[in-house]
């Protein structure tokens, strides 16, 4: 009997086992073997370096600007997603005609990809001639035409990835927001109102945002680690037929181009690259992860 | 259900609600303006052209996008569904071991694994393979757990009732359990097909030879190219986008379902 349970298990679940094991453990380990060598466009190599790579990646001034890089962004995208989607759900939420169409709406960019939406973004409405959509805006109300991706000096180059990235996700997470509020049950709002509450911010402060504390920390979480991992928008909007600029290079940006890049490959120092990379995003989303379920219990 | 009437909203307040919507609406749609105006802004001719232009052939890039995704999509249901299930259903010794050892992947993002993941894929000569770009999708580690959650709830009863009838652990799930869980399954579907089809990062490093790129980085190359064409550009993106407006459109009610279970679950 015992025989035959394993047997029925791994009927079912042997097929993800085994590319579960070579597509992310074996990756795993053999990346761990290769950041203790040199190993430039080989994936046996034969001389041994120690903490070499380590070193070099942890004394590279460029992988400290990358973090530095994600620090920023995440700083300028994370509040500003949770604040606008939550507004939109709660908006959303009070419209009583059409919403499942206003929904669709704000939803819709979700089928987008980064690519094609950053193709819009660069080569139209933030593009540097007048007649961009946001110069001609800004024409309208005496504004200076910007060369926005350009721009470095106030770094402008922020204003079109920040945006680029709402409009792609705020619809998801507003997605996520509606599906909480709905979750909160009615007889909560007729008690706050029994008790004197009044239908505005009270509501919203004493029912509402209590019951939305899950989506909370789960929309804080998921926004933290995509914004980790964001490439696409940076590699679309900066990048261009000169490359990639020395500045703005999120961690994956830099893990791109210093181990699969056109200067070669050198997947030693990538592999010890994306293990300090991947225990970093792991720690931060433990701690953030911790301190919000503490900070909201 | 209604506030007190003494609190009820003013229309004034209504009309803001709206006011701010619409404006938003308008904002959001604007983008897909901007790129069907300018990309078939003249006439169809452009697409046309899309479809001749030596330079970047999109036209295989487009079935290239097709051939990858589909399959990915797919294989990655049958995979994952059935080690869900597994997970959720077969008592086995070491059960809890295998699914701590799945939930433990969860915490390695896939996108930091990708230097190590074209370390294997290259030894395996998978590279400028479609191979390469469709069977390293199959096995995500958020779909198993999403499906094991999801059959834990799956009503015990049908299941005793189809081994009644004779059916073995096997005939059970094919018979009883997928006919009665195609809800779920399309959400978990629509979100793969997404986002597989709108990935670049893995086919950017996979698909170095032009013959096996797929739609977007057939797009992104154009993009950072020397002068791109901008009418062909927007008209690639346009064409682009299609595919996955159209599932978004008659699959809406389930995709959100999917954003909702991973989002929330995940």
């Amino acid at each position: 009997m015992n025989r035959r349970g394993a047997l029925a298990f791994w009927l079912f679940v042997g097929p993800f086992a085994a590319g579960l094991l070579l597509f992310t453990y074996v990756p795993i380990g053999w990346s761990a073997y290769l950041s203790f060598f040199d190993a430039h466009n080989t994936v046996t190599p034969t001389e041994f370096v120690g903490l070499d790579n380590y070193t070099d990646m942890l004394t590279d001034r460029a992988f400290l600007d990358s973090i530095g890089t994600f620090s920023a962004f995440a700083a300028l995208i994370v509040p500003t997603t949770v604040v606008l989607s939550l507004l939109l759900a709660l908006l959303v939420n009070q419209v009583r005609v059409a919403r499942a169409f206003v929904r669709s709406v704000f939803f819709l960019p979700f089928a987008c990809s980064y690519v094609v939406a950053s193709l819009v973004w660069k080569m139209s409405l933030f593009s540097g001639v007048d007649t961009g959509v946001v110069n001609t805006v800004f024409g309208w109300f005496g504004g200076e035409p910007q060369a926005w991706v350009g721009t470095v000096d106030p770094p402008l180059y922020w204003v079109v990835l920040v945006t680029v990235r709402l409009w792609l996700q705020l619809g998801f997470y507003m997605v996520l927001f509606l599906a909480a509020l709905q979750r909160i049950p009615d007889h909560l709002y007729e008690a706050a109102w029994t008790d004197g509450a009044s239908p505005g911010w009270q509501t919203f402060r004493h029912v509402t945002l209590p019951g939305l504390r899950g989506a909370l920390v789960a929309v804080l979480v998921l926004n933290l680690i995509n914004a980790y991992q964001a490439f696409d928008e940076f590699y679309n909007i900066l990048g261009d037929a000169r490359g990639y600029p020395p500045f703005a290079r999120p961690p994956l940006v830099y893990l791109y181009y210093t181990s699969l890049g056109s200067g070669g490959q050198d997947l030693g120092r990538g592999s010890a690259g994306a293990l300090v990379l991947a225990l970093l995003i792991a720690l931060v989303t433990l701690l953030s992860g911790r301190v919000l379920r503490r900070s909201s219990s | 259900m209604n506030p007190p009437v003494g609190h009820n909203r003013t229309t004034v307040s209504r009309v803001l609600v709206r006011l701010v919507l619409a404006v938003a609406a308008a904002l959001f749609l604007l983008p897909f303006a901007v790129m069907l105006r300018q990309g078939l802004a003249e006439d169809w001719s452009t697409v046309g052209e899309l479809f001749t232009d030596d330079e970047v052939p999109f036209a295989r890039s487009l079935l290239n996008s097709v051939i990858v995704s589909v399959p990915q999509t797919l294989g990655q249901l049958v995979v994952c569904s059935l080690a869900g299930y597994g997970l959720a259903r077969v008592p086995y010794r070491h059960a809890s071991k295998v699914l701590y050892a799945v939930v433990a992947t969860l915490m390695v993002p896939t996108a930091v694994t990708f230097v190590p993941s074209f370390v294997v894929v290259s030894s395996l000569g998978w590279l400028s393979d479609l191979r390469g770009l469709i069977v390293p999708g199959l096995f995500s580690a958020l779909s198993v757990f999403l499906f094991r959650q999801y059959f834990l709830d799956f009503p015990l009863a049908l299941e005793e009732a189809g081994r009644l009838d004779g059916l073995s652990r096997w005939g059970v799930f094919w018979r009883v359990v997928v006919p009665n869980s195609t809800g779920f399954i399309a959400a978990i579907a629509v979100i793969d097909f997404i986002g597989s089809w709108n990935q670049l990062l893995w086919p950017l490093i996979i698909a170095q030879d032009s013959s096996t790129w797929t739609v977007q980085v057939a797009l992104s190359s154009l993009l950072t190219a020397q002068n791109p064409k901008i009418t062909l550009l927007f008209a690639g993106a346009a064409v682009s986008i299609l595919p996955v407006l159209l599932v978004f459109v008659l699959l809406q009610r389930h995709l959100v379902r999917g954003v909702t279970e991973t989002g929330l679950k995940g």
